[in-house]
C-alpha cells in the first residue's frame, strides 16, 4: 500500500505556486465594471431625452383648441387633431373588437387544447407572425379590404392592427392559462362542471390579470403603429363618421406633420406626440387599476 | 404466522374525540338538486370554436402569403430574378430595380447592429450581473419603456434633434477622425444612412437587451460558482461562466434585434433621405425596402408599378421570417423551451 | 343517503405503464372505506378512476366495471353527469383563488346553472356547516378570497364545497397530509359524522388515520388490492403477509 504522505506522491504532483491576483487582472476588472455601467448611461440618454423634449416641445401646445379643432389649411395658424384622436379611437376600438377576441380563442386553443402536433404548429406559426414587419401587413389589409371595398377606412386600419395582435395576445394568454395549476381544474371537474365551463369559468378566471395584462401590452403596441395605417386608414383632414371613409389616425397626423416643411404643423406635430404617449400610458394604467380594484382580499 | 422478534400489534381503532360537536347533526337530504341530464354537445362545440380560432392564426399566415405573391406575380412576370439585381428605380419608365432598397436595408440594419450589440450586451450584463439588487428592477423597467415609444415618436426626435447634432457635431467629427475610410466623406447634411443607423440602434436596443437578460438569468448559479471557485475576479466569471454558455442564445438575441431593424419603417423613413442610390458615405442619403412602401405605396399610379412593390414587400416578408426562425432557434437552444416572453 | 360501490376487474393504464391490475372491491354504503399502502402502489389512481378523473391525464386508460350505486361509470353515462354524484377532495387544498368563501362553495352549483339564491344560500350555510367551518367564516363570507384562508380552513372549504353538490359519495385523497395536526383531528372528526350521510373512500398514508375513522380497509401493493376486510382485522390480524409486514411498519 502506498503512503499518500511519501515522496511518491510530491513528485506525482509538482509544487506550483499561484501567483496572487495581478495588478491588470483587478483593473480590468473594475474597468470592465465601468464600462457596463457607461453603457447604462449611454442607453437611457435617449430615453430621457425624448421624453424631456416630447414634454417641453409638446405642452405649450396642447390646448382646448387643440383637443377639439380640425387641422386648419396649410399655412394658417391654430387648428387641432381632434380628427386624429377620435379617428385613433374608433381604429383602436375595431381592432380590439376583432383581434382580442380572436386572439384569446386562439389563446384557449394552446392551452388547452393544443398540447399537441397540431398546437405547435399554430405555435410556431404565431410567433412568426409577430416578426411581419407591420407594413407588409398594411399591404395585405390593403389587398384584403380596401382593394374590394375600392376606398379607404377605418375598418382596413382596425383589420390590418387587428392582425398584429392577435399572435401576441394568443401567446401571452396560452401563458397564463398554463400558469393555473391543474389542481384548480381538477376541483371544478370533480364537481361535475363541463369542460367548457371550466376554462371558461374558472381557468380563464382565475388567470384574468395576466391576460388582460397581455390584452394591453397588445394594444399598447399597435396604438403607436403607423406604418399599416398608412394606405389603410389613410388619414383624413376632417371629421369622418363613416367606417367607409378615409380616417385620421393620430400617428399618420403625426407623421404627415413632421416630414412637412411648415414650423407651424411641426408645433403640432410635437403637441400630437405626447399627446398619443399620455393616452398610451393612461389606457394601460387605467386598466390596470380597475384590475387591482376588482380582485379580493388574499386573492 | 411468522416467529419474529417484533411483537404484533394489538390495536384497537380508538374513538375520536367528539366533543362539542357531538351535537352536530347531518339531516337527511331532501330531492337532490341538482337534477337533469348533461349534454355533451356544448363541450363539443366549444371545442370546436377553439379549435377554429387557433386554425385562424394560420389562416392569415397563408392569407399574407397568398396576398404577397398574387401582388407581386405582374413585376416578376416582367423582371424575374433580375428585381434584386437591378438598380434602376424608374416609375415614370416603367423600370424596376429592388438593389438600392436592398443596399439600403442591410447597410442600415448592419450599421445599427454595429452600434446597437455592444451597448445592448453591456446593458444586460450590468443589470443582471453587476448592479445591486435593489437597482435591478428599476433599471430593467426604465430599459423596456424604450421599447414603448411609438416608431414615429422616435422618427420626429430623430428629425429635429438627433440629425442637427449630427450634422453639427458628430458628422463633421467622424469626416476629420475616419473620413480617410471613404465612409464619412460627402456633405454632412445629417439626414443619411448614419442618421437611420442611430436611430435603428436605438430602438433594437431593448429587444436585444431584453432577451440577453433571459439568457443571462437562464444559466445556473453553480456555473458562476465553478469559476469563482478557481479563483477569478467577477468580470473573468462572467466571461467564462456566463457569456460563454450563452453565447448561442446572445446570438440569438442580436439576430431578433436584426430581424426588427430589417423591418422598421416611420423612424427610418423620416430620416435616411429616401433616395434610391448606392453610395459607399453613410452620409449619403438611401432608401430601405420598407421606406420606399411607406413613401410610394399609395402614389402607385400603374399596375407594374404596385406590383414591384409589393414583391419588394413579399422579399421583406421573407427574410423577416428567415432571420426571425433562425434567432429564436438559437434563443431557445440556451433557454431550452421557456416560453420567450413577447416584447411590448 | 350514500350508495355502494362495485369495483369489477379495475385495470388501469398511463400510457404503456399499468398502474392497477386486476382490482376488485365492494365498498358498503354509509361506510368509511379506507385505502392503505405505501407510496406509488396506486391508490391515489384508483379514487381517480372512480370519478373518472383518472382519463382526464393524455393516453391514460381504464378497463373494467365500476359501479356507483345504480350508475355504471363506464358505460353510457357521461362523465360531468358522473362527476356530480361524486365529490372529491384532493390532497392540497385548492380553492378557487379569485373567488370568495360564499362563491367558492356555491361553485358547483352555479355553474351547473343553479341560480335561485335563497336556495344557495341555505345550501351554502348548510355546507360550511357540515364542513364544521361556518362559525369561522360566516362574517367574510364575501369579502374574502378562498385563498386566503389557513390551510385547514382551505381544506374545510374545500370540503364544504364538494358537499354543496349533495353527492353520494365522498373520495378523499390523503385530505390532512398537507395539514397541521390540529386540523387533522378536525376533519377526522367530520369524516366520521358524514359517514351517516354519505359513502366515503379515503386515501391515506396514515394507518392510524385509517384505524381511526374507517370501518373498512383495503391495502394496495405496486397496483393490485392485496387484502381488503374489516379495519380491525387488517391491523390486528392480517391473513396476508405482505399486508402484515406493511401494518408493522417493515416497509413503508
Amino acid at each position: 500500500m502506498s503512503d499518500p504522505n511519501s515522496s511518491t506522491a510530491a513528485v506525482l504532483i509538482p509544487h506550483i505556486s499561484i501567483p496572487p491576483i495581478t495588478l491588470r487582472r483587478r483593473v480590468a476588472d473594475h474597468a470592465m465594471t465601468g464600462v457596463a455601467a457607461l453603457t447604462v448611461v449611454v442607453v437611457l440618454v435617449p430615453l430621457f431625452a425624448i421624453f424631456a423634449y416630447l414634454v417641453y416641445k409638446g405642452i405649450g401646445s396642447i390646448n382646448v383648441a387643440f383637443l377639439t379643432q380640425t387641422p386648419k389649411p396649410v399655412g394658417e395658424a391654430g387648428g387641432g387633431m381632434a380628427n386624429a384622436i377620435v379617428g385613433s379611437i374608433v381604429i383602436l376600438a375595431i381592432a380590439s373588437l376583432l383581434g382580442v377576441p380572436l386572439g384569446i380563442g386562439a389563446g384557449i386553443f394552446l392551452s388547452e387544447y393544443g398540447r399537441n402536433r397540431y398546437g405547435d404548429i399554430v405555435r410556431f406559426v404565431s410567433d412568426v407572425l409577430n416578426g411581419v414587419p407591420s407594413i407588409v401587413i398594411g399591404i395585405v389589409a390593403y389587398g384584403l379590404v380596401v382593394l374590394p371595398q375600392k376606398h379607404f377606412s377605418a375598418l382596413a386600419g382596425g383589420v390590418a392592427l387587428a392582425i398584429m395582435m392577435i399572435p401576441t395576445i394568443a401567446r401571452t394568454t396560452e401563458q397564463m392559462l398554463l400558469l393555473v395549476p391543474q389542481a384548480i381544474r381538477e376541483a371544478a371537474y370533480g364537481l361535475g362542471v363541463s369542460r367548457w365551463r371550466t376554462t371558461l369559468s374558472i381557468t380563464l378566471r382565475t388567470a384574468t390579470s395576466g391576460v388582460i395584462t397581455g390584452v394591453m401590452l397588445a394594444f399598447a403596441r399597435v396604438a403607436g403603429e403607423t406604418a399599416p395605417l398608412l394606405f389603410t386608414a389613410f388619414g383624413n383632414q376632417y371629421w369622418n363618421w363613416k367606417t367607409d371613409q378615409p380616417t385620421a389616425a393620430l400617428s399618420l397626423q403625426i407623421f404627415t406633420y413632421a416630414i412637412s416643411p411648415f414650423d407651424e404643423w411641426h408645433r403640432q406635430a410635437w403637441a400630437g406626440a405626447l399627446v398619443l404617449i399620455v393616452l398610451i400610458v393612461a389606457a394601460v394604467a387605467a386598466v390596470r387599476i380597475a384590475v387591482k380594484h376588482g380582485t379580493l382580499a388574499g386573492a | 404466522m411468522s416467529n419474529q422478534a417484533l411483537p404484533r400489534p394489538r390495536f384497537k381503532a380508538p374513538e375520536p374525540d367528539r366533543g362539542s360537536k357531538a351535537d352536530l347533526k347531518i339531516e337527511a337530504r331532501a330531492t337532490p338538486l341538482l337534477q337533469g341530464k348533461v349534454s355533451e354537445i356544448p363541450d363539443a362545440f366549444f371545442g370546436w370554436v377553439m379549435r377554429l380560432c387557433g386554425l385562424a392564426v394560420v389562416a392569415l399566415l397563408g392569407l399574407i402569403v397568398y396576398q404577397l405573391v398574387v401582388g407581386s406575380e405582374l413585376s416578376w412576370h416582367a423582371f424575374g430574378w433580375k428585381f434584386f439585381g437591378q438598380s434602376d428605380w424608374n416609375p415614370v419608365s416603367d423600370q424596376y430595380g429592388a438593389l438600392p432598397f436592398i443596399y439600403g436595408t442591410i447597410v442600415s440594419s448592419l450599421l445599427s447592429l454595429v452600434i446597437a450589440v455592444p451597448l445592448s450586451i453591456g446593458v444586460a450584463v450590468f443589470i443582471t450581473e453587476m448592479c445591486p439588487t435593489g437597482l435591478r428592477g428599476t433599471l430593467s423597467f426604465t430599459t423596456e419603456l424604450l421599447a414603448a415609444i411609438p416608431s414615429v415618436v422616435y422618427g420626429l426626435w430623430a428629425i429635429f434633434v438627433l440629425v442637427p447634432i449630427l450634422r453639427a457635431y458628430v458628422q463633421p467629427f467622424l469626416a476629420r477622425t475616419l473620413g480617410w475610410t471613404g465612409l464619412f466623406s460627402g456633405p454632412p447634411y445629417g439626414i443619411g444612412m448614419l442618421a437611420a443607423g442611430v436611430i435603428l440602434a436605438i430602438m433594437i436596443i431593448p429587444i436585444i437587451s431584453s432577451i440577453t437578460r433571459e439568457v443571462l438569468t437562464v444559466i445556473p448559479q453553480h456555473q458562476r460558482e465553478a469559476v469563482l471557485a478557481l479563483g477569478a475576479t467577477r468580470w473573468e466569471m462572467i466571461r467564462m461562466g456566463v457569456l460563454r454558455n450563452a453565447r448561442a442564445g446572445i446570438v440569438g438575441a442580436i439576430i431578433l434585434g436584426l430581424g426588427r431593424a430589417l423591418g422598421e419603417t416611420m423612424a427610418v423613413t423620416m430620416v435616411i433621405g429616401n433616395r434610391p442610390e448606392i453610395a459607399k458615405s453613410l452620409f449619403a442619403p438611401g432608401y430601405t425596402m420598407a421606406s420606399v412602401l411607406a413613401n410610394e405605396f399609395t402614389e402607385a399610379t400603374g399596375n407594374l408599378y404596385l406590383s414591384a412593390l409589393i414583391e419588394i414587400g413579399l422579399a421583406l416578408f421573407f427574410v423577416t421570417i428567415v432571420v426571425n426562425a433562425l434567432a429564436r432557434l438559437m434563443v431557445w437552444s440556451v433557454t431550452r423551451g421557456q416560453p420567450a416572453r413577447t416584447i411590448a | 343517503m350514500g350508495v355502494g360501490i362495485t369495483v369489477e376487474h379495475l385495470n388501469a393504464f398511463y400510457g404503456k405503464n399499468q398502474a392497477l391490475f386486476d382490482v376488485n372491491i365492494t365498498v358498503l354504503a354509509n361506510h368509511a372505506t379506507a385505502l392503505i399502502g405505501p407510496s406509488g402502489c396506486g391508490k391515489t389512481t384508483f379514487i381517480r378512476c372512480l370519478n373518472r378523473l383518472h382519463e382526464t391525464i393524455p393516453e391514460a386508460r381504464v378497463e373494467g366495471k365500476v359501479n356507483i350505486g345504480d350508475l355504471s361509470v363506464y358505460n353510457g353515462t357521461s362523465a360531468t353527469q358522473l362527476r356530480r354524484r361524486v365529490g372529491m377532495v384532493f390532497q392540497k387544498p385548492n380553492p378557487f383563488p379569485t373567488m370568495s368563501i360564499y362563491d367558492n362553495v356555491a361553485a358547483g352549483l352555479k355553474l351547473n346553472g343553479f341560480s335561485n339564491r335563497q336556495q344557495l344560500d341555505e345550501v351554502v350555510e348548510k355546507s360550511l356547516n357540515h364542513a364544521a367551518l361556518w362559525d369561522e367564516v360566516k362574517d367574510s363570507l364575501h369579502k374574502q378570497s378562498g385563498a386566503g384562508l389557513s390551510g385547514g380552513q382551505q381544506q374545510r372549504l374545500c370540503i364544504a364545497r364538494a358537499l354543496a353538490v349533495q353527492p353520494e359519495v365522498l373520495l378523499m385523497d390523503e385530505p390532512c397530509s398537507a395539514l397541521d395536526p390540529i386540523s387533522t383531528g378536525k376533519i377526522e372528526e367530520l369524516i366520521f359524522q358524514l359517514k351517516e350521510q354519505y359513502t366515503i373512500v379515503i386515501v391515506t398514508h396514515n394507518m392510524q388515520q385509517a384505524a381511526r375513522v374507517a370501518e373498512f380497509t383495503g391495502f394496495f401493493l405496486l397496483g393490485k388490492m392485496i387484502e381488503f376486510g374489516k379495519t380491525e382485522k387488517i391491523f390486528t390480524n392480517p391473513s396476508d403477509k405482505r399486508t402484515e409486514d406493511y401494518v408493522t411498519g417493515r416497509f413503508g
